[in-house]
């Protein structure tokens, strides 16, 4: 049993090795960036330093939330989003909070009657193309979901698990809308008819973006990818020309807003508060759109310049209730892996 | 020390395994059985009249069966060989063939991708051979390359028992067949055959067993494709949130395996009824035909052995297709965007886990070890029981436990070390029992004849004894508790991650540099264990034991 202490305790000095500051900690996904320039004035004015843990995709990060609510693993979740948020909101996982910041953003985006999650920011998941990649093999830029499934698209295309993918759940939710869960052409005969069309399933975002989309990644060869209308400005050439563009034809996109809150079981509420505030602040918001890709939710947000050139919002947005969401939302990722997994 | 005291020690490892293995598997049969707290079936029926499940089992079966058919396929010759000749190197050559199998799955994942995937070495060198853009292999998650990889894993362990049984066979009833007059193909078919069969079963229903619950191969080169009901549990309980699931698909994967080591419990105890020889009367291999053979099973075995692994030390070592350090030197550097704490402090924490696990280990294991010597011969198969669980099954059981008082374990570094020692206790046992009862009990007897209490035997007979069968095993379960991965993953918790879990995070990245980060690691746990297993082989070979 000394063995057994000394291990404890060497463990215990490894691990709390900073354990005198003021520490608030931030689960999310692995998305989440944020400029240190703006981070590091908030420790400075807040006093605390932020730790900041990403656990994967948002999936991932809801479903480990939810697991691990006896024992939380932050202080403040970010990057639950519509998607998402019921299978949260039913776990009881979140703590009530009302930022007085709220006041600044667009109403639009509040929902009615629940204050344990505060809107940060939105857009929209729409497909992006490679434009010369595309020209290279005479193609034109898909216009339907419908084209996706076409001979001359295939083994083009790179989506997402929207079992552990966020922006991969809203794709499956925009095809569960177009093409409805009834009827002679189900979203399960669309899914099986990219399937044959070669399409390429990854587990989240990041692997399909810069791992396989050709216009972002060396060793990509996928030129089209499952992405957000505001992904084109970041992908800019020498001459300041996005390489990118994304197609938000009707029919072709979902919109996400994502959240954050802060977690039942913290033992930092203020700190919580405070963490959730500086998200809502200016100076946040407006390092939002170049380090993660999606618009502020603040009203007066200004917004870079080649963001606000090459961004775009989507036309007509698929749109799901958030009740239907909820109650279809496991029937169909369940159907949708049963196409998928090889027979 | 009174008889009392000494039940408290024996109640150690029984209460060990009630609350830490027990218990959670409780717990899933629960969830399964009673979703909501009342008897509820309907998930498991639901399980069984869906096609989908249906296929997840029949490709997890199928995935074993042919897994288990090419690495008997490729065991059997060379046991043939081996059993038969007496060679230099030969003992090096099992050795080596061992290896894979105390290999974390991560590490034979990652050295298969480098070797056969679609941007692995192989697929450039025959790019370059044949002038292409790129390479002509389509490898990556596809069924061929999981079952290369399993039969990587599994070649070594078959022709190992394989070659220890044939070896025992003795060749006198074959020369007995042989002066009767039958021909060669007629000794193989009425003599060989019929006394190796029952062996190959029963090393068959072993191999099948690993493969069938085989989760960090499948997942890594995979993908979510592939889902057998291994990597269907864990898709189940984290990513689809669905945890009755995840449980009633459990108790499926329990139900097979205690039905598979059931199996392998009887043919263990019915197929050595022979063993009249010892490895002394091996041959001098005599003739082209032989020579030819064992040249040919040692280029395999070390060409197939070597060839992933060096893959990967390669690619670890290469940036843009030259030689650089590059990959190492950016381990030291600090935080890394996927992981919670710089690398440096992760491979530092897994090893002090890998120390307290290993501990854990031992004390319980040579408690038990202890007791089932003493006569309480019931309770073995009790011990080899965390053996024949999965280790997605444990993870899962440990997610449905432990985050209430009095047992609030989740948050807690302990419990890492906890289910590693739990996965490596049937080891330590099976390694520790049988030196412990090689003593003569007359010894042990003239000792407390002349006054020694349990504990001063202990001390000087039964542990300067048995001393190597202890070193043996605490090097097994220092190996297994750096490389478990299918369970770990489950408990992880972000800020304490171990080798394996920050490797598969590294890999998840997009970046060619976490990839590079990744391959560093597993050259570093690769290392670690190669290092772990060169002492037990030479342990192994002084004592002259089996595996």
């Amino acid at each position: 049993m000394k063995f057994l202490s000394i291990f404890v305790l060497v463990l215990s000095l490894s691990l709390s090795a900073q354990g005198q500051e003021r520490v608030v900690t931030l689960i999310t996904h692995d998305s989440f960036n944020v400029s240190e320039d703006v981070l590091q004035a908030f420790e400075q004015e807040s006093g605390y330093r932020v730790e900041i843990l990403r656990l994967g995709d948002a999936g991932l990060l809801v479903n480990q939330a939810i697991l691990s609510r006896n024992n939380p693993l932050g202080d403040v979740l970010f990057g639950v989003d519509n998607t998402f948020l019921s299978r949260a909101l039913k776990a009881d996982i979140f703590l009530p909070y009302e930022s007085p910041l709220l006041a600044e953003v667009d109403p639009i985006h509040l929902l009615p009657d629940e204050t344990r999650v505060t809107p940060i920011d939105y857009g929209d998941v729409c497909l992006n193309y490679d434009i010369a990649a595309l020209e290279a093999l005479g193609l034109k830029a898909p216009q339907s979901l419908a084209d996706l499934t076409q001979e001359a698209y295939r083994g083009l295309l790179v989506a997402m698990n929207p079992a552990t993918s966020s922006p991969g759940l809203a794709f499956l939710l925009t095809t569960v809308s177009v093409f409805g869960t009834e009827g002679d052409y189900t979203y399960l005969d669309y899914w099986a008819d990219l399937v044959a069309n070669d399409v390429l399933i990854v587990d989240d975002w990041e692997t399909a973006y810069f791992g396989h989309f050709s216009a972002i990644s060396e060793d990509g060869d996928r030129p089209l990818v499952v992405s957000y209308a505001s992904s084109p400005p970041f992908s800019l050439d020498d001459e300041g020309q996005p390489t990118t563009a994304s197609v938000t034809a009707p029919g072709t996109c979902f919109r996400q807003v994502e959240y954050a809150a802060m977690l039942r079981g913290t033992d930092n509420e203020e700190g919580a508060q405070q963490l959730i505030d500086f998200m809502l602040s200016r100076a946040f918001q407006e390092d939002l759109p170049m380090q993660m890709y999606v618009f502020p939710v603040r009203r007066d947000a200004v917004l870079p310049a080649e963001f606000a050139e090459f961004a775009t919002v989507a036309e007509e947005p698929a749109m799901l209730s958030a009740e239907a969401i909820d109650q279809g939302r496991e029937d169909w990722i369940n159907a949708w892996l049963e196409v998928i997994v090889r027979r | 020390m009174r008889r009392a005291a000494w039940a408290g020690l024996y109640a150690l490892p029984v209460a060990f395994l009630a609350i830490f293995f027990f218990h959670p598997l409780l717990n899933i049969l629960g969830y399964s059985l009673a979703p909501q707290g009342q008897v509820d079936l309907s998930v498991l029926l639901s399980l069984a009249n869906s096609d989908y499940y249906r296929q997840t089992l029949s490709f997890t079966l199928w995935q074993a069966a042919l897994s288990t058919f090419f690495t008997l396929l490729l065991a059997l010759p060379s046991a043939y060989v081996l059993a038969r000749y007496q060679f230099r190197g030969r003992n090096a050559l099992l050795s080596v063939a061992a290896l894979p199998f105390i290999l974390p799955t991560v590490i034979v994942a990652v050295g298969f991708q480098t070797l056969l995937g679609d941007r692995g070495l192989l697929n450039e060198a025959l790019a370059a051979l044949l002038g292409l853009e790129t390479g002509p292999l389509r490898l990556e998650r596809s069924l061929p390359l999981i079952l290369i990889a399993h039969v990587f894993y599994n070649y070594g362990l078959a022709v190992r028992l394989l070659t220890s049984y044939g070896a025992s066979l003795s060749v006198r009833y074959e020369e007995a067949a042989r002066t009767l007059g039958l021909g060669t193909w007629g000794v193989w078919r009425r003599v060989t055959w019929p006394l190796l069969r029952p062996a190959l079963s029963g090393v068959a229903l072993l191999v099948f067993i690993f493969n069938m619950t085989s989760f960090g191969v499948i997942v890594i080169l995979g993908g979510v494709r592939f889902a057998t009901l291994e990597v269907q549990i864990f898709y189940q309980a984290v990513s689809l949130f669905n945890l009755s699931s995840a449980a009633a698909l459990s108790l499926v994967q329990m139900g097979l395996a205690s039905l598979a080591f059931g199996l392998y419990g009887r043919w263990q105890r019915t197929a050595f009824p022979i063993q009249t020889q010892s490895e002394a009367l091996l041959r001098r291999p005599s003739g082209w035909g032989a020579r030819s053979a064992i040249g040919g099973i040692v280029i395999f075995v070390v060409l197939g052995v070597s060839a992933p692994l060096l893959a990967l030390v390669w690619r670890s070592l290469s940036w843009r297709g030259a030689f650089s350090l590059r990959h190492y030197l950016s381990l030291l550097e600090g935080e890394t965007r996927a992981l919670a704490v710089p690398i440096g402090v992760g491979v530092t924490n897994s090893l002090i886990l890998a120390a307290v696990a290993v501990f854990l280990a031992l004390m319980l294991g040579l408690l038990a070890a202890h007791m089932l010597k003493r006569g309480w011969r019931w309770l073995d198969g009790l011990f080899m029981l965390p053996l024949a669980t999965s280790a997605v099954t444990l993870g899962l059981g440990y997610t449905l436990s432990f985050d209430q008082p009095p047992l609030n374990l989740r948050g807690s570094w302990v419990v890492l070390p906890i289910l590693h020692a739990l996965v490596a206790l049937p080891f330590v046992v099976r390694t520790v029992l049988p030196a412990l009862r090689a003593i003569p009990p007359n010894m042990l007897a003239a000792a407390a004849t002349l006054g020694s209490g349990p504990m001063t035997r202990w001390w000087r007979i039964e542990r300067p004894l048995t001393t190597r069968a202890i070193s043996i095993s605490a090097l097994f379960a220092f190996t297994v508790s750096l490389g478990e991965f299918g369970a770990s993953l489950f408990v992880v918790r972000p800020n304490l991650p171990t080798l394996p879990i920050m490797i598969y995070r590294l890999l998840g990245q997009p970046s060619r540099e976490s990839y590079g980060q990744a391959l560093a690691l597993s050259v570093i746990l690769l290392l670690l264990c190669a290092l772990a297993f060169f002492f037990m082989e030479r342990l192994r070979r002084a004592s002259g034991s089996g595996f």
